[in-house]
């Protein structure tokens, strides 16, 4: 017993380190430039391929050529890091959190696709590292050399890190920039220097971690998804801008996976996220992190008024409604299934927007939600013995219930943490859904979950969804103009002004936060009798990633932008998709040059045009007053 | 008559530092009192014990012949007490009115409803109270947009919106030109007689403190050094120390 646990806490302890490294390089970047780079889990993907081709160049057998190898590809990494920090990043560090987050994104794609193109799909097993090849035997079982000089490797690294961040120039004006940025800037330190140099150096280490995986794993496209929800988990749990703090997480996280598969392997994968929750509900800032100076509304534009809609926009809503009535008599057949799917999106995006944009609650699982009411339709066919409409009027439910649960936790946190907080919840969701095979069928999924004989033609399941996901997105619409919806935004601008006139911010936001939740249940549900059957990918990190997306490149800001972006987001990816194999490039590319076009996002850049067009017609006499001093 | 705002003993420490050590004074309706002392003195930290937003450690608040020490500041303000901040906190993304009518709203004990417009809701007493504060033409413009002297006057009508019986004004005229913060403490004055609402602030500049006072109250080194009217405060020997210096104490204004 004791060798075992000994051999899983080495395990651990091996994986941890390429944790670390990555980890470390997020939260670096994160401390300096307050960009959440989704891009870093592309970045160790990239060292792991990279270190691959070279070390396979070089001589995998020499030391030199591996070792060399792996470095070079470290290096090259973070030269593509700067570069990507001068093109891209350089441009949006004013655009609000969420649009940087989005442009990361960007990249993600675009590299999945890059190293798809020159590594092509199948897994590329790595050489075993000179002089590390052998095993060492300890206390009765094998245990090959280089997990002991990966063990080393952490330590070692927290040491160089230490070193250069207490005792060095460079480190010494990371550390001020993360605690203060403008101060820094005031000072006169070249900030675009730094901020290049992090973000270099950040990639760099990532890098480094991937390239170091190559003798231990096979390098394959996954990797960056897998390394950066693992990463954003360790980072959060160490506390952000905290290089020590990751470490700790790291080695947690590490030993948790060694021993979760041993004790509990029916939720190892739930494990994790829920030892993260538990992190985050007693120290919300991390086991080393500090409360964020300032508040999360420290940089980008103010938000502009929200105003209801005008008599033209108005017209547009009821002219898109009826060219949506009309177009099954002129579109062709296949087109009703798209047209039902964008309208289920629609109002999916409608409602992450609701508690994103007059909530201010950023969620990075939205899909959660989604997936439940999916699954809440399933099950209740499948276990209940429910017809159609029953099932689609008790799934929200099981949304709903989840809201309640897991908006409890996540409204006692803000900005990045609370994003966070929601990531790990719909992992959890999404991880009962994979491994809770008797009742969900695991990955094989529910099948045969199909509408009611009325509703089973194609015609009547679009018109239905249509008429749900319309009331829904006119619901939400109303709650948003009403006082509710002006205390949920009162919350989000002035959280010390609404407690001081009596609102109470936090159990404003929990409703906001199970009407969302509700809201994408009805999305779910409406889409699992769509699709006759339903699966965990429903709540995995891409779908919530397809929600955000699609409420970001409508705008934020505005209550008709998540419509207008849910369209164009499923429409673009359908059209990418058909035009294309590497329609992921082309998607990635397009957000990223969105991105630094419209940084209000589609809709709230046209009203930004609007406004611009309405204040230059007429001097208004109230333009003379000088801008607010704050 | 029973004084609106009574405080006993009030004490907090901060570590080893008593920032404001058991400290007693009392507020009529109608009546302005102002709270001075040199930085560092314990003002802002007297000050947010007494609505809620920092626990004490020790003493007791009475509001209205009511204990309301331990008391969140939403539950302090649905008593009665209206506030501003030393940097002003209003809602952005709402107009002038918007941000009125939310304090109308959330009096009115309308937050929870779901349906109707909120824009439509209490419009006239909204502009009534713009009004009283001077801010009635630029009500349909966006608080984030405004001067720094504009969006302390619409604090102002946000905080007497549920006609309360006390305002606390941490710092009133902070970042304000001369000319406007006599203009605003002038304002103050008016509708604190006119509505007998009890103000209780704090402030830096002598000149509004002499003009615009009943009383004044002399904060030192969180002790309560010196009461009573501007006269009598003007010749304290103790405040003169204080302010003017004897060795002891730096800073001050």
């Amino acid at each position: 017993m004791i060798d075992l646990i000994f051999a899983q806490t080495l395990n651990g302890l091996a994986s941890a380190s390429s944790l670390f490294l990555v980890a470390c390089g997020l939260s670096i970047i994160f401390g300096v430039t307050r960009i959440v780079n989704f891009a870093h889990g592309s970045f160790y993907m990239l060292g792991a391929y990279l270190a691959f081709t070279l070390v396979s160049r070089f001589g995998p057998a020499d030391a030199l050529g591996f070792w060399g190898g792996v470095l070079l590809a470290a290096v090259i990494v973070a030269a593509l890091g700067a570069l990507v920090e001068i093109v891209i990043l350089r441009r949006i560090y004013q655009a609000p959190e969420l649009f940087q987050l989005l442009a990361t994104f960007g990249l993600v794609l675009m590299v999945q696709d890059i190293a798809l193109g020159i590594w092509g799909p199948e897994d590329k097993l790595g050489p075993r590292a000179p002089g590390f090849k052998s095993f060492v035997v300890l206390m009765g079982s094998r245990f090959p050399s280089y997990e002991l000089f990966l063990i080393v490797v952490g330590p070692i690294m927290l040491g160089l890190l230490w070193f250069l961040f207490q005792k060095t120039r460079w480190g010494t004006l990371v550390r001020a920039a993360t605690q203060d940025r403008e101060m820094v800037g005031a000072l006169g330190v070249n900030q675009r220097l730094l901020f290049t140099s992090v973000f270099a150096f950040g990639a760099g280490l990532a890098a480094l971690g991937g390239a170091l995986q190559l003798p231990r794993e096979a390098v394959n496209l996954h990797m960056d998804l897998s390394m950066i929800s693992e990463a954003f988990v360790v980072v959060v749990v160490g506390g952000l801008g905290s290089v020590t703090g990751a470490y700790l997480a790291a080695v947690l996280i590490g030993i948790i996976h060694a021993f979760g598969i041993l004790i509990f392997p029916k939720i190892t994968l739930v494990l994790v996220f829920l030892v993260m929750a538990v992190v985050l509900v007693i120290k919300p800032y991390g086991l080393m992190g500090k409360r964020p100076v300032g508040s999360a509304h420290a940089h980008g534009p103010v938000e502009p008024l929200l105003l209801p809609a005008s008599h033209n926009v108005k017209l547009i809503g009821l002219a898109a409604l009826a060219v949506l009535l009309l177009a099954p008599f002129v579109v062709a057949d296949h087109w009703l299934l798209t047209l039902t799917e964008l309208s289920i999106f629609a109002l999916f995006a409608a409602s992450l927007h609701f508690m994103m944009g007059p909530g201010g609650m950023a969620s990075f699982g939205h899909a959660a939600y989604f997936g439940l009411g999916a699954y809440g339709a399933a099950l209740a066919v499948k276990w209940l013995g429910m017809p159609m409409v029953p099932a689609l009027a008790f799934a929200p439910f099981l949304a709903g219930i989840a809201g309640v649960i897991f908006g409890w936790f996540c409204v006692r946190l803000s900005g990045v943490y609370l994003a966070m907080l929601t990531l790990a919840f719909a992992q959890i969701a999404w991880a009962t859904a994979f491994q809770w095979v008797d009742v969900t069928g695991g990955d094989n999924g529910i099948l045969g979950v199909w509408p009611a004989a009325w509703a089973a033609p194609k015609l009547v399941y679009y018109y239905l969804a249509l008429a749900v996901c319309v009331v829904a997105i006119l619901a939400l619409r109303i709650i948003v103009f009403a006082p509710f919806g002006y205390a949920l935004r009162a919350g989000r601008d002035s959280p010390l002004r609404s407690e001081a006139i009596g609102l109470p911010v936090m159990r404003i936001q929990w409703i906001a936060f199970i009407i969302a939740a509700v809201a994408a249940g009805i999305a779910g549900a409406l889409f699992a009798f769509f699709k006759g059957s339903v699966f965990p990918t429903y709540m995995a990190i891409p779908r919530s990633v397809d929600g955000l997306l699609m409420v970001l490149l409508g705008g934020v800001q505005t209550v008709s932008g998540p419509i207008v972006g849910a369209f164009a987001f499923m429409g673009l990816q359908e059209q990418l998709m058909k035009a294309t194999m590497y329609w992921r490039f082309v998607m990635g590319a397009s957000i990223v040059l969105l991105v630094i076009l419209f940084p209000r996002g589609l809709v709230g850049t046209a009203l930004a045009f609007a406004e611009r067009r309405r204040e230059a017609e007429p001097a208004a006499p109230v333009t003379a007053t000088p801008e607010p001093a704050r | 008559m029973s004084p609106v705002l009574e405080v006993r003993n009030l004490g907090k420490s901060f570590g080893g530092v008593r920032a404001v050590d058991d400290v007693s004074f009392s507020v009529e309706a109608g009546k302005l009192l102002a709270l001075i002392g040199p930085n560092g003195a314990g003002k802002t930290t007297c000050f947010n014990m007494l609505n809620g937003q920092l626990p004490s450690d020790r003493g007791e608040v009475i509001f209205d012949g009511r204990k309301i020490t331990g008391l969140k500041p939403r539950e302090v303000w649905r008593l009665g007490v209206g506030r501003t901040f030393q940097i002003t906190a209003t809602f952005a993304s709402m107009s002038v009115r918007e941000n009125v009518q939310m304090a109308l709203i959330s009096h009115a004990g309308e937050t929870w409803t779901l349906f109707g417009r909120a824009k439509d809701r209490h419009v006239a007493e909204a502009d009534a109270l713009l009004k009283q504060v001077g801010m009635l033409d630029q009500a349909e413009r966006a608080c984030g947009v405004l001067a720094y002297g504009d969006l302390k006057r619409v604090e102002l009508a946000v905080a007497i919106a549920n006609k309360p019986k006390l305002l606390l004004m941490d710092e009133p005229t902070a970042g304000m030109a001369p000319r406007e913060r006599i203009a605003l403490m002038a304002l103050t004055a008016e509708i604190a007689r006119e509505r007998g609402i009890a103000v209780l602030f704090t402030e830096h500049d002598m000149d509004v403190v002499f003009a615009h006072s009943d009383a004044i109250l002399v904060l030192d080194r969180g002790k309560l050094i010196a009461k009573g009217r501007a006269e009598e405060v003007r010749n304290d020997p103790a405040v003169r120390a204080v302010y003017l210096g004897s060795g002891a104490t730096s800073g001050g204004h």
